[in-house]
């Protein structure tokens, strides 16, 4: 089955043709989305500026990756249900849209990249800033990684563009 | 001159028009307007959390909300930029959208209850600073404020839904 023929059987499943006909169901789950994508945007952010030296010099680093951490994996998870319902609804819209295909590329990437911060800092609180080489590191992927989330904003906003 | 002739007058100008003809401009001035109110939006929820003592709850609530201002107050003068933009590109039937209109009723509701904090609450800040859990005041101001705040962010995702000029 291809991806087109997948797609025009998503949009006839029942669920999709209910979704499709309660009118305020698609934007009050993008609203949802957006909200999350706030979260999201407001964690990194901090944990970036963090790395960065311009925001919350005064809390550890290791204190501030974890207090948003939380915050971010967790509104991921309220994006991809929110996002996986939205292509139920409009599957003719995501699933065959290249941009849609683009951004959840960009998603796994951010998600990597973030992990990349995250996951020495739960083993070593010091990890980041051991050493000047490792500081410069991960000010590197600070800017990479909210470069990254900005790109997968950018992708989301251009799926309605690219139908 | 009426509001009406004035909004009209305003989405004739030849960049309002540019903005709503072109076929890259509307978009990309959007995703710029996204990204800049998500960014507000973050970073008020973090100042709220922390007055509903839910989060940061060992931080000083002055520091917090002296580090985070610049970020927020500038992410919300690009997303103003950005918004006024798109909302001359199609002024008249903007300003007639029932969801548009009531966004500033709950935009305005938001800056009066972050000013009524400023005036009430905050100004005792020195006594609860560090409190994990601040005076029933504030906790009211942060959670009136992340309400308000959903509410702008559903209100502008309608106003495409309720009069669909574009996407």
């Amino acid at each position: 089955m291809s991806l087109a023929q997948f797609s025009q059987t998503l949009a006839e499943t029942p669920a999709s043709v209910f979704i499709q006909s309660v009118s305020w169901i698609i934007p009050s789950l993008q609203t949802v989305h957006i909200l999350a994508i706030s979260v999201v945007l407001g964690s990194i952010l901090l944990v970036d500026l963090r790395l960065l030296g311009l925001v919350g010099r005064g809390v550890a680093l290791d204190a501030v990756v974890r207090r948003f951490a939380a915050w971010l994996w967790w509104s991921l998870l309220v994006l991809a249900i929110t996002g996986s319902v939205l292509v139920v609804g409009e599957p003719d819209r995501s699933l065959t849209n290249p941009v849609f295909q683009t951004k959840l590329v960009l998603v796994a990437l951010a998600a990597l990249a973030t992990l990349a911060i995250t996951r020495p800092v739960a083993g070593d609180p010091q990890f980041w800033t051991a050493t000047p080489a490792r500081l410069a590191a991960g000010r590197g992927l600070a800017l990479v990684s909210l470069a990254i989330w900005l790109a997968v904003i950018i992708a989301g906003r251009w799926i309605a563009y690219a139908i | 001159m009426s509001l009406q002739s004035l909004f009209n007058a305003l989405e004739n100008t030849g960049w309002a028009t540019a903005i709503r003809e072109g076929s890259i401009q509307f978009p990309a001035i959007e995703t710029v307007h996204v990204i800049a109110f998500a960014t507000v939006v973050g970073a008020i929820a973090i100042v709220d959390l922390r007055l509903l003592g839910v989060l940061a709850h060992h931080r000083s609530v002055q520091r917090l909300t002296r580090e985070l201002l610049p970020l927020t107050w500038g992410a919300f003068a690009l997303a103003v930029a950005t918004g006024s933009l798109l909302f001359a590109s199609n002024a008249v039937r903007y300003a007639g959208n029932p969801a548009f209109q009531l966004k500033f009723v709950v935009l305005a509701l938001a800056g009066a209850n972050m000013a009524a904090f400023h005036v009430g609450a905050f100004r005792h800040v020195d006594a609860w600073d560090e409190a994990e859990r601040p005076p029933r005041a504030a906790r009211f101001a942060g959670a009136a404020s992340l309400a308000l705040w959903i509410g702008v962010v559903a209100a502008g995702r309608f106003i495409g839904f309720i009069d669909p000029t574009g996407p």
